[in-house]
């Protein structure tokens, strides 16, 4: 689960991570009168959406407007927040369609010495939580790792034994800080990984980390993402959830125990497995087809989840064509004819379908397809279903 | 002879008395697997399936020489269950439960890590040696007993490419689910090494997908050490990157663990990757022919 920055930075401050001075506001009196309360100086408008690269994004309404802006006034916060709010701001991880935004956090302005990076991921490698730092701050971490990998330092630490001292001290050297920052340094990191595991996150990433002109460290950006898996054992962060900021469609997946990704393609697909469910999208691609998008229907796959998938699918205006490809294991192939079947009626299908089966009781499950007078194209094996659901989504306009 | 379980393995079902583990407890013994206890905190004394039920593993091993388990306690408390299974001295630990944390299973594995216990899963779909033993949900009528060893990340696919290999005539010696979290206990390479040593096995097929590293170290000890024939499927070509296909683990990073770098690492180490999921079977049967061509 994903959070605002406001709701990240919020937590961090609440684990003794140092932060800048914010407030969250909504409309642009408020964002005015956010300005007065942080002192007047400087300070900083910053969209609040789930997708990075705000900074450098654009806002459709306005184009001349960036997501992030330096005010020096009230009048200027305010004309900024007039500029975003309710407006819709393009950066390079929303995609062209870009996301609302419907709050700003107004930041108090500090002197900026060094821009660093710091972050904390579980590593699938050494099977433990890593600490990973970086002098080039404010630039995307993936682009340091991928131009001047040795410029990122990775400290691994045990969850219940935290980070420790000389780990953070390590760290610091390498980022090049002395003197009385280096103590900062170590209490910061460690505040860090101690919430990271607090809260069972899945990344914690803070670019930049700024060292100001006064010696400070302060998280000036701040992104956090929640094991979802782990929730359950954190009530109070189940409210940070923000759903107007995901997909509709993945929601409502969601609620049915579907699993579902939005693609951009034209061919819609329902499988069972997530495994087979993206080596179908694979497989549609390899046959000149584009997939719509990745539905697992775990499983189960009755009547009501896959009439519910159906209908999702169905309701991208984008989809020309549907496959089926269903691989029945301890699930016959008869219950799940039973359930395409009556999700089919159900949901009055505008566009072809292609079924494929295979596994227990495939024959009957076939049979049934075929006698059941519905315009159901029964394919033979996953080549086939491949090239008839791609032939049939190219006939359609 | 097989990997990790054979005819004379003895199982434990922990969270015998749910849904899941009832029901699969059931399968598992109509395939012909020797399912001795259960656990269920709470509820030993009783019977499932003419199985005797236990509170703790300890007790289920003393009782029942069981060497063993699968795991199918709710995602909560299925970290604690794996610690009691190795507690208890269990050979083979197969967790199928999905949804762990996980952090849980950085300190799961961590304990886990200089015992003796071989950790399969989570989030798997277990473990099988055709016509001997079955300790998962895979269907198990789709095996045949045969040379192929089967490593993969997921599990319909896993079942696809099974029924390929058996419709193509070729059997398998054992079928790994690995689990499609970030954290799992077994990764390709222990397995590979196993493979590598199994008298049965003439060949492997790995089925991998998007995230991590796992299909490439896989390829490294391939090219190093495997003297079988590999063939092997990578899921996720068409999937975009920072979106979770499902699987926790399957997920593209920060531009890394794409298909087309895992599958570029398996043929430079010799694998044979099929193209389509359709070609799975026949990319192993082109992987054993080209090795006794040459």
């Amino acid at each position: 689960m994903k959070i605002h920055e406001f709701q990240a930075k919020q937590v961090l401050r609440d684990a003794g991570v140092t932060v800048p001075r914010g407030i969250v506001a909504d409309t642009p009196q408020d964002v005015a009168s956010a300005f007065h309360q942080l002192g007047g100086g400087v300070a900083v408008v910053k969209s609040q959406i789930h997708a990075g690269g705000r900074g450098k994004g654009m806002v459709k309404e306005v184009p001349e407007q960036r997501g992030v802006q330096v005010v020096r006034s009230a009048a200027e916060a305010e004309q900024a927040a007039r500029n975003l709010l309710g407006h819709t701001l393009v950066t390079v991880q929303t995609g062209p369609q870009g996301q609302v935004v419907r709050r700003v956090l107004v930041e108090q302005g500090c002197h900026i010495a060094r821009e660093l990076y710091l972050g904390i991921v579980v590593d699938r490698n050494a099977k433990r939580p890593v600490l990973i730092a970086s002098a080039e701050g404010g630039v995307e971490i993936e682009q340091v790792a991928a131009a001047t990998p040795e410029r990122i330092f990775r400290e691994p630490f045990h969850p219940d034994v935290g980070l420790a001292s000389y780990q953070a001290r390590k760290l610091a050297k390498k980022l090049g800080l002395a003197g009385p920052t280096v103590r900062k340094a170590e209490q910061f990191m460690k505040a860090l990984c101690r919430v990271f595991v607090a809260r069972d996150c899945s990344l914690v990433e803070i670019n930049p980390l700024v060292l100001t002109a006064e010696g400070d460290l302060l998280a000036l950006d701040a992104k956090m993402t929640f094991d979802d898996n782990a929730l359950f054992r954190h009530a109070d962060l189940v409210g940070l959830r923000d759903l107007a900021e995901e997909q509709p469609a993945e929601i409502r997946a969601a609620e049915e125990g579907l699993s579902y990704v939005k693609l951009d393609g034209n061919i819609g697909c329902l499988v069972n497995g997530a495994g087979l469910a993206m080596a179908t999208m694979d497989l549609i691609q390899l046959h000149g087809g584009r997939p719509a998008n990745f539905l697992d229907v775990g499983g189960g796959a009755n009547v009501h989840q896959v009439t519910e998938a159906f209908r999702i699918l169905l309701d991208d205006q984008n989809v020309r064509a549907v496959l089926v490809n269903i691989f029945g294991g301890i699930m016959r192939c008869t219950t799940i004819a039973e359930a395409i079947l009556a999700a089919y009626r159900s949901v009055g299908f505008r566009v072809p379908l292609v079924v494929r089966l295979e596994g227990t009781e495939v024959e009957a499950g076939r049979r049934m397809l075929a006698e059941s007078g519905l315009d159901i194209m029964a394919a033979d094996g996953l080549t086939d279903a491949a090239r008839k659901v791609v032939a049939a989504a190219k006939s359609r306009p | 002879m097989s990997i990790l379980i054979d005819k004379n393995t003895r199982v434990l079902c922990q969270g015998i008395t749910g849904n899941a583990g009832l029901f699969h407890t059931r399968q598992c013994l109509e395939y012909g697997t020797k399912v001795v206890g259960g656990v269920t905190p709470g509820k030993g004394g009783t019977t499932v399936e003419g199985v005797p039920v236990f509170d703790t593993v300890e007790e289920a091993v003393e009782k029942t020489g069981a060497d063993a388990t699968m795991i199918f306690v709710p995602p909560a408390f299925a970290a604690d269950a794996i610690l009691e299974a190795a507690d208890a001295g269990l050979r083979v630990i197969v967790a199928i439960t999905e949804g762990i944390p996980v952090l849980d299973m950085v300190r799961a594995y961590d304990a886990l890590r200089h015992g003796a216990s071989v950790l399969v899963g989570p989030n798997c779909p277990g473990v099988i040696t055709p016509e001997e033993c079955k300790i998962g949900i895979m269907p198990g009528y789709i095996h045949r007993r045969g040379p192929i060893g089967v490593i993969s990340r997921s599990g319909t696919l896993t079942y696809e490419a099974v029924w390929q290999l058996t419709s193509l005539g070729l059997g398998q010696s054992t079928c790994v689910g690995l689990g499609g979290d970030p954290i799992v206990g077994t990764s390709f390479v222990e397995l590979l090494e196993r493979f590598n040593d199994d008298p049965q096995t003439e060949g492997v097929l790995l089925i991998g997908e998007i995230g991590g590293t796992a299909e490439e170290e896989a390829a490294q000890y391939v090219r190093r050490h495997m003297r079988k024939p590999v063939a092997a499927f990578i899921a996720g070509r068409a999937a975009p990157s920072g979106k979770r296909m499902g699987h926790a683990g399957a997920i593209i990073a920060g531009g890394k663990g794409t298909a087309a770098e895992k599958i570029a690492a398996m043929e430079a180490a010799g694998i044979v990757v099929a193209e389509s999921p359709a070609d799975m079977g026949a990319a192993m049967q082109r992987a054993m022919s080209r090795s006794r061509g040459a």
